[in-house]
């Protein structure tokens, strides 16, 4: 008797698949978002580094951080950990055992880049403001 | 036949084992560093335009320096069980897995431990 072919298996669902949705797309960036956090936070240490080996290496690393780039990386950066952090507070309104219903879930998913971005630009607005830049 | 229950055959199979601490340390970490990183800001806006006789006099604060490195060592705690998770849901196979995990544990607490003796050297140090 002939082998029957094996019928394919259902599939579950995969991001592929699913509609984007605010709280899923909230919880890819949350893992992105931690994921390049993890990587930056190496960055502040190099920092700590330099200032602990001596006036030279602080400045230098002070120069590095100063350019373009190391402005854009460090404003890049600051909008990662603050989202993530946000994030982070969503987490905590849920284990708190509030904001499940489907429009609460929303909202807070809406709001989590608005905030994250907001915050990003007061505190970088700060900054140059503490700076002298303007 | 085995007298056994199907659930003394099932204890200590699959993914769940130490799952409960993970999912604590994860909670209690993530408060603790978002507390501290209103710290952090703080300290970025004392420390902007600070020359290094500014940096030093900041971090000889005990407080200052405490909270400076417990910063450090509660974010880099947080990274490693973070990261952990994600290494732990896409890869699946040995030694890459556990090579992984490892190196993770190694890098959170090399970054870790260079923050925190950094601190220290600049609160305490000549």
């Amino acid at each position: 008797m002939a082998q029957a072919k094996p019928k394919p298996r259902p599939m579950s669902p995969h991001l592929q698949i699913f509609k984007p949705w605010p709280s899923m797309v909230m919880s890819i960036l949350h893992r992105i978002t931690g994921s390049v956090a993890y990587f930056g936070f190496a960055l502040l240490v190099w920092w700590l580094a330099a200032a602990a080996s001596g006036p030279e290496q602080m400045v230098d690393v002070n120069a590095l951080f100063r350019t373009i780039l190391g402005q854009i990386v460090l404003i890049g950066l600051t909008w990662v950990y603050v989202h993530h952090a946000v994030g982070g507070v969503r987490h905590m309104i849920w284990d708190s055992g509030r904001g499940f219903t489907t429009p609460s879930i929303d909202l807070l998913a809406r709001l989590s880049p608005v905030v994250s971005v907001a915050a990003t630009a007061a505190i970088w607005a700060a900054i140059y403001k503490s700076a002298g830049v303007f | 036949m085995s007298i056994r229950t199907p659930l003394a055959k099932a204890r200590g199979l699959g993914s769940a084992k130490g799952g409960t601490d993970h999912f604590w340390a994860m909670r209690v970490s993530s408060m603790a560093s978002l507390l501290l990183t209103f710290f952090f800001f703080y300290a970025v806006f004392r420390l902007i335009g600070a020359d290094y006789a500014g940096v030093k006099a900041f971090f000889a604060s005990p407080v200052h320096a405490t909270l400076s490195a417990l910063f450090v060592a509660v974010n880099a705690h947080h990274m490693m069980i973070g990261m952990q998770v994600i290494i732990e849901d896409y890869v699946h196979k040995d030694p890459a897995r556990q090579l992984l995990l490892m190196g993770n544990q190694f890098f959170s607490i090399l970054v870790g431990a260079i923050g925190v003796l950094a601190i220290i050297k600049l609160s305490l140090g000549a």
